[in-house]
């Protein structure tokens, strides 16, 4: 399993992640983006953006 | 049939949506990250019978459901819905045309004719972004003082569009409103949203409870859907004096506190209405 970016911490993904999905990390709180699904690959999500939103 | 899923990251309600289509027998699904889209206007073959719009950037959503047209694919929700439900002006002047209750609205671009306009309006007013979500930026605006300062801030600190002045009529929501969804010509379920503040959006930490559907409910709220170019969106309502208000209408919307709060299975009537506008 791939370690938090930011802290270092183990995270535990599930085998239905998909590229892109936000997880938060359960140690630091971290919103992390799943960059890679094969091997897993975590980054720091993108800052929020002015325009986000529904 | 081929299926195009326009997103960027990926929330829960993307994951559902996903887990949805791929749960249905002849879809292909095809998933477009718009961060590694580039468009050959003109050029564009796309293999997709219906792209489904999801991505987390209004701006990135609208030129991509624009060009996805543009090279003839059909697209839920429509370019045209976009627009106008990413911008609250054009949202409140589209329910105007079609005769939608609404709170009070004015508008202006200055700080002097916002100030005028408000004082007019009586306070509390609230100013808002024509373009934001989530709540977010939004003022309430209980006196002079209060206006000008905010007004000076917008025009000092914020982008040009800042300096387009959206200004709304406060609505006491007495601790809640009312996010209603509606799919093609139905709606098909409702939530209350409760605070204590007066800002109810669940991204600012409102409460989801589930909101039976009156008649008024479900009518005003398709009323809403039609006035902005119909497809698959979320209506905003207040709870007034004068009845059922609607405040803005959403065309990405968000529904992970809602499915089972309502008890309504959201994603899958998503998709039954993606695939049914693909075949037509």
């Amino acid at each position: 399993m791939p370690e938090c970016p930011v802290c270092g911490a183990t995270v535990t993904l599930g085998d239905d992640t998909v590229e892109g999905e936000l997880i938060p990390c359960a140690e630091c709180g971290s919103e992390l983006e799943v960059t890679g699904v094969n091997p897993f690959v975590l980054a720091e999500a993108p800052k929020e953006e002015e325009d986000w939103g529904e | 049939m081929n299926v195009g899923f326009l997103h960027s990251l990926i929330r829960p309600e993307e994951k559902l949506l996903i887990k949805e289509f791929e749960s249905r027998p002849g879809v292909e699904l095809a998933m477009i990250d718009d961060r590694k889209l580039a468009f050959n206007l003109g050029q564009d073959k796309f293999d997709y019978d219906v792209v489904i719009e999801r991505s987390i950037n209004h701006s990135r959503a609208l030129h991509a459901l624009r060009l996805f047209e543009c090279a003839g694919v059909k697209c839920v929700n429509t370019s045209k819905v976009a627009t106008i439900c990413g911008d609250k002006i054009l949202t409140s002047i589209a329910l105007e045309e079609n005769k939608v209750p609404q709170p009070e609205v004015r508008i202006a671009f200055t700080e002097d004719s916002t100030v005028k306009a408000m004082e007019e309006m009586g306070y509390p007013v609230v100013l808002k972004p024509a373009v934001g979500s989530w709540g977010r930026l939004l003022s309430k605006v209980n006196d002079r003082d209060a206006a000008e300062t905010i007004l000076e801030h917008k025009v000092t600190l914020g982008s040009y569009h800042h300096s387009i002045f959206y200004a709304q009529k406060y609505i006491d929501k007495k601790g809640r409103d009312i996010r209603s969804f509606v799919v093609g010509d139905e709606c098909i379920a409702a939530i209350y949203r409760n605070s204590e503040h007066w800002i109810t959006n669940t991204a600012q930490g409102g409460k989801a409870t589930n909101c039976p559907l009156t008649d008024e409910l479900k009518d005003l709220s398709v009323r809403a859907a039609r006035a902005v170019g119909g497809g698959v969106v979320a209506i905003d309502v207040f709870e007034t004096e004068h009845g059922l208000q609607v405040n803005e209408v959403n065309y990405t919307m968000e529904f992970r506190n809602s499915i089972a709060t309502t008890g309504v299975n959201i994603p899958a009537l998503i998709v039954d209405y993606v695939l049914k506008a693909a075949k037509n």
